[in-house]
């Protein structure tokens, strides 16, 4: 036979004052000792994971923004790098064409000069040699002349016929 | 790989268990037929269970052929009016022996109880002393908080140590299940702003029933097996906590719920009013019979599967009744789970209606 304790379904006041006693220490111990420290622990542990996943994620995206201006950084830059050469292309294409522009026009310039020089030079010439012929003809002529007025003795009769010829009552 | 290794050793001791008790039950009713002369009177498993699952003041262990049964005798602690504190192990009281003026009921209304015995040897009915005895089931919650506290105690310790790096160890196998309590029972229920105030009593209670539940499964040694969960004192006291928490963090429309229902009409107040309060009452009652009826009941069952070998007195049927055993113990393994996930789960309801902002 054993001790019974009182019946099933009536709570014996003995059990409730020990259960009470029992689960209410329980309880008061391991909401101070356990549960405070390992929810907190949890959590902490919970917080560290989300914000080592947010910082992750941002660290991810900012590289992605990192990435995409980098190559939109490379992309000006061979934009810029185009258009530099261009320009010295054109720079070039354009000094070319003035230089050459520029020549031709010295060129033209030059030949021009030589030619109107050329043509001082032949004016001058032909002016010289038209005095020299001039000159040489006189000469010549003087000499033809001044030959036959000796031996006819016509000079004296010329320069008579000359002095004949100017009035002297008109000065 | 350890847990594996503890879960099984579980098992294993509740099956030898469950067979020593059965062995050790076997010879007890026996002799008790021999001694009476009654071989042929049938075995009466309906005494059987219930004093195993019932309370009492010793711890038996078995009983030898001879019919002297091997307790451990628990003491007992009285307050009477007229005698003040009492304190005696119960084995003074033991085959109906008067002691101090005390006697322990074994027929009649008060089975079970201690009463006062006056001069003549006639029951007091009038002065029934306050029996504050450390009974078999306050043997068991007592070892389940200690178990409690160690565990957890050093669960908080291993916490200390590990900050907040993964977790190891006891942490990996208690750990989910106190993830699961906060967010599958208190966020859920309660919401994310108010739940914290009520992590500590809602883990409490799920581990204390927990440990109780699985520590009655375990028929053997003391202070396993004893029917704890499914005693009703104590879940009444389970169920008075939660009924003290949620109606001391009612707000105001929680008692508006109570005293002026929304969209109740004022002349239907009259009726509502007392169905709401009963409502408040119903609910951790509820609570109350649900743990000890499903506790006691599984504990029945497995009881009436042994009690079988002893009504058809027949060896054959073991092989069945352990077959039944074993199956039945599975599922009170599932069960002392789903009841400590119940039992919290309807207490973070009730305190969610309790607290919560609008309906």
């Amino acid at each position: 036979m054993v001790l019974l304790a009182n019946s099933l379904t009536t709570p014996a006041i003995g059990t409730i004052f020990w259960t009470t006693l029992i689960f209410g220490l329980f309880f008061l111990i391991l909401a101070k000792f356990a549960w405070k420290p390992i929810l907190s622990a949890v959590k902490a542990r919970d917080e560290m994971i989300k914000g080592s996943l947010e910082s992750a994620e941002k660290a991810r995206k900012d590289m992605l923004k990192l990435q995409s201006d980098n190559e939109a950084i490379l992309r000006k830059a061979r934009e810029e790098r185009e258009g530099i050469l261009k320009e010295a292309r054109d720079i070039r294409d354009k000094l070319i064409l003035e230089a050459k522009g520029k020549a031709t026009e010295e060129a033209e310039k030059l030949i021009e000069k030589a030619r109107i020089g050329i043509e001082g030079e032949k004016r001058k010439a032909l002016a010289e040699i038209r005095e020299q012929v001039t000159t040489l003809s006189v000469e010549i002529a003087s000499k033809i002349v001044g030959e036959k007025l000796r031996q006819t003795g016509e000079q004296d009769k010329l320069i008579d016929n000359y002095l004949k010829e100017i009035d002297f009552t008109k000065n | 790989m350890k847990t594996k290794d503890l879960i099984s050793l579980v098992f294993i001791l509740l099956l030898t268990g469950m067979t020593i008790s059965a062995l050790g039950s076997e010879p007890q009713e026996e002799t008790k037929n021999k001694e009476n002369g009654e071989s042929e009177e049938a075995f009466d498993a309906s005494t059987f269970i219930m004093e195993h699952i019932a309370d009492s003041h010793e711890w038996h262990l078995f009983t030898r052929k001879n019919g002297e049964s091997v307790a451990v005798y628990l003491p007992v602690i009285l307050y009477s009016k007229e005698k003040g504190l009492d304190v005696f192990s119960s084995k003074k009281l033991a085959h109906g022996h008067t002691f101090n003026g005390y006697k322990l009921e074994e027929e009649g209304e008060l089975k079970g109880t201690i009463v006062s015995v006056n001069a003549e040897g006639k029951i007091d009915e009038e002065n029934i002393p306050l029996d504050f005895s450390i009974t078999k089931a306050v043997v068991g919650l007592f070892s389940a908080a200690i178990i409690g506290l160690l565990l957890f105690l050093s669960l908080a310790r291993s916490y200390k140590k590990t900050g907040i790096s993964h977790p190891k160890g006891i942490q990996s196998f208690l750990e989910p299940v106190i993830l699961f309590v906060r967010d599958d029972i208190a966020i859920s229920n309660i919401g994310k702003d108010k739940y914290e105030k009520y992590m500590p009593y809602l883990l409490t209670v799920f581990f204390f029933i927990l440990i109780n539940n699985l520590m009655g499964l375990v028929p053997f040694p003391p202070p396993f097996g004893a029917n704890v969960t499914g005693n009703i004192a104590v879940t009444f006291v389970l169920a008075v906590f939660t009924f003290l928490i949620t109606q001391l963090s009612g707000n105001k429309n929680y008692w508006r719920h109570v005293f002026a229902t929304p969209g109740v009409p004022f002349w239907l107040l009259p009726v509502m009013i007392p169905v709401e309060i009963i409502g408040i009452f119903s609910k951790p009652f509820a609570l109350m019979i649900r743990l000890f009826a499903n506790i006691t009941a599984g504990h029945i069952i497995v009881l009436s599967l042994v009690c079988l070998i002893f009504i058809f007195k027949s060896l054959g049927v073991a092989p069945v009744s352990i077959l039944f055993v074993i199956f039945m113990d599975c599922l009170e393994l599932l069960v002392a789970f789903l009841q400590a996930y119940v039992f919290t789960l309807l207490s973070a309801l009730f305190i969610s209606l309790a607290v919560q902002d609008h309906h």
